[in-house]
């Protein structure tokens, strides 16, 4: 039995926008009977260019039904420009959240309206976009990748959950796990040089380190009885006295340098060193 | 509301009569049936006649039955014993259509390098014949093919096979957990060398289950450790659960002919009054060699969870081949290897009936699923109301 809300009970009970518009504004059939989810939206502009209407016609289980009748609730009264902005995520959240498993619906949603605007639009669909890459359930790169950066999936079987690719023979999860890393890869690329953090000043410094151990690093420690004190900052070193477990414990170098310096060089600057101080 | 219960082949109700029977057993004659005391013999005395039940209800020996935790311990203690006791054989047979407990378990010992081969169906969830023969080789350690499938109800011809292999000297194991009280099952006229049986398919508790060990064959056990049922199974017995399930194979055998009579024509009723009330569907698997109790039917355009969760409304319990209810992304594997096209296998519904079913029950449900069918293909974009015409013939 799926853990369903009382908002997808409803929705799926009493589905709200059932059926067609004759001559639509915009019109979108998503989806396909082998994958098991099938969704075709329709929606009609007043004279103001917003939607005025929009029905829907589904083929699958309760939370796709749910998911449909949701989305076309969402968009009335919407300009083109404010129903574009909407993601699966709205989708799901609308229906206070689908089970992890049934993602897929609210991505299939976003899918319909997405493509139901391009052909509003007039555009065309790109041809890469149609990169095949799970052959079982016809899933494209691009619909990969944009469940990915949209929902910040980092695994194959979150993947499978939000688009359903992976989930038939398997085959294809070498190449799901190198789009991921890809994206991963180039998000950090992106960030680095961009990123170009204004230099600090040491008191800047010391403040920021000092909060990064109270919130990220000394919760951790004092979880295994330890814990660790900030001495002083030269540059770019900083100095810690360790304390409780930690002053005893052989591991405790490691813990310097694999967490507390990782962690600080994350959160504040990457080229700082830690050092121990013994008292 | 009232439940309407037609998923018997998931799970049944227990018999009143057994949970009468084993109640004594949790609360006041607690004594462990290996011990010397009166107390825990009489437990002792209770098993073996629990014993000397399930062995009636099999037609075997009371010493060829093996009380188990369940029918997946069943399958996995025949499946790894005849490996260990053919060390030098390398090869296992078995179907595509099994249940996950034998299917689930030869993909893993495939891993582990076995070489194993999955026996096709036809479209009527039949086993091919000939080609079991050519798949026997010199180097097969077992095969394992179950007695009747769980979602179609198909009954594959085990005694026959096992013969078969039997001439080869290739050890037969099959899964009988869906078999079982269904239809009629004498080990006397075979020579089948292992059988799973699970109690919670037949009106016992869930927790218990038997392997039937054949009188002769070698057996390596599974769990190992005390001398309980003659050190084929250590552990301390599920008593309550035993004496339960030897009240249940004493039902079943009574019930035989309800279970092949009553049963079937209500089975026949439901089939038979959806076929004729809704266009574009029909029955997944042989119409008449099947279990008395099962019917799997699709139903175009429509899915399946919609269909349960709208049965659901109404107390009704069945289960589905769909994707979204079989745990996986992949709808069933039973009907994909049938090769049922993707736009019934979503919609496949499996009703599996009991002897406590009424016919008032079944008229509601023959009563109710259209309506549901007909909701559901209102709001599918595959439906089309000029289907129906062509689809009448």
């Amino acid at each position: 039995m799926w853990d369903y809300t009382d908002k997808v009970r409803e929705h799926f009970l009493n589905p709200k926008n059932v059926g067609e518009i004759e001559n639509p504004d915009g019109v979108a059939e998503v989806g396909s009977i082998a994958c098991g989810d099938a969704l075709k939206i329709t929606f009609k502009l007043d004279e103001n260019k917003r939607i005025i209407d929009a029905k829907f016609k589904t083929f699958g289980c309760a939370s796709a039904i749910a998911s449909a009748s949701a989305l076309t609730e969402m968009i009335k009264g919407k300009t083109i420009e404010e129903a574009a902005k909407i993601t699966n995520q709205d989708i799901a959240q609308y229906l206070g959240g689908l089970p992890p498993e049934k993602m897929h619906c609210s991505v299939l949603g976003q899918e319909a309206l997405t493509k139901a605007i391009d052909s509003y639009l007039g555009k065309k669909e790109e041809t890469a976009d149609k990169k095949i890459i799970c052959e079982c359930f016809g899933v494209t790169e691009a619909e990969i990748e944009r469940a990915v950066t949209q929902n910040h999936l980092t695994t194959v079987e979150e993947v499978t959950n939000y688009t359903k690719a992976g989930g038939g023979c398997g085959k294809c999860s070498d190449r799901i796990k190198a789009i991921i890393d890809r994206i991963y890869s180039e998000e950090t690329q992106i960030k680095k040089p961009s990123a170009g953090r204004p230099k600090l000043t040491n008191i800047q410094k010391i403040k920021m380190i000092e909060e990064a151990i109270e919130r990220e690093i000394r919760p951790s420690l004092k979880h295994d009885g330890g814990d660790i004190e900030l001495i002083d900052v030269i540059g770019n070193r900083i100095l810690v006295a360790t304390r409780g477990a930690c002053a005893s414990c052989m591991a405790s170098q490691a813990t310097l340098k694999g967490f507390v310096e990782a962690k600080l060089r994350e959160i504040v600057l990457p080229d700082l060193v830690v050092e121990e101080v013994t008292q | 509301m009232k439940t309407i219960y037609l998923d018997n082949n998931a799970t049944t109700m227990v018999a009143p009569e057994v949970l009468e029977e084993m109640l004594p057993y949790f609360r006041d004659l607690y004594g462990n049936p290996s011990s010397i005391h009166t107390f825990g013999g009489q437990v002792a005395k209770k098993i073996a006649e629990a014993r000397e039940k399930a062995a009636s209800l099999l037609g075997a020996e009371p010493d060829e039955i093996v009380f188990t935790s369940c029918g997946t311990e069943s399958d996995n203690a025949a499946i790894l014993s005849a490996l260990s006791v053919n060390p030098g054989k390398n090869h296992i047979v078995t179907s595509r259509v099994e249940h996950p407990a034998v299917k689930v378990l030869c993909e893993r010992l495939a891993a582990k390098g076995y070489r194993v081969t999955e026996l096709p169906v036809d479209s009527d969830g039949m086993i091919d014949m000939d080609a079991y023969r050519r798949f026997l080789t010199p180097d097969t350690a077992v095969v394992s093919i179950m007695w009747a499938n769980n979602e179609t109800g198909v009954i594959f011809p085990v005694e026959e096979m096992a013969s078969i292999a039997k001439e080869r000297g290739i050890m037969f194991h099959t899964d009988a957990v869906q078999a079982a009280g269904k239809i009629p099952i004498n080990m006397k006229n075979n020579e089948i060398d292992m059988l799973s049986i699970s109690g919670h398919k037949l009106h016992a508790q869930k927790g218990i289950g038997i392997l039937y060990i054949r009188k002769g064959t070698s057996f390596s056990p599974f769990l190992i450790g005390g001398h309980q049922e003659k050190g084929r199974r250590g552990g301390t017995e599920n008593v309550p659960g035993i004496i339960g399930l030897g009240k249940a194979c004493e039902l079943a055998y009574l019930n035989l002919e309800r279970e092949n009579n009553y049963v079937k024509s209500l089975r026949d009723r439901l089939e038979n009054a959806l076929l004729k009330k809704i266009p574009r569907c029909k029955v997944n698997g042989h119409r008449q060699n099947r279990l008395p109790n099962t019917t799997n039917m699709s139903f175009e355009s429509v899915e399946g969870e919609s269909i349960l969760l709208l049965l659901d409304q109404y107390g009704i319990c069945a289960s589905s081949g769909s994707a979204c209810t079989s745990g996986s992304i992949q709808p069933s594997h039973v009907l994909r290897a049938m090769g049922v096209p993707y736009t019934m296998i979503h919609g496949s519904v499996r009703f599996s009936l009991s002897i406590y079913n009424t016919e008032e029950e079944i008229d509601f449900v023959i009563d109710v699923m259209p309506k549901i069918i007909e909701r559901l293909r209102q709001m599918s974009p595959y439906w089309r109301h000029e289907q129906e015409a062509c689809s009448s013939v």
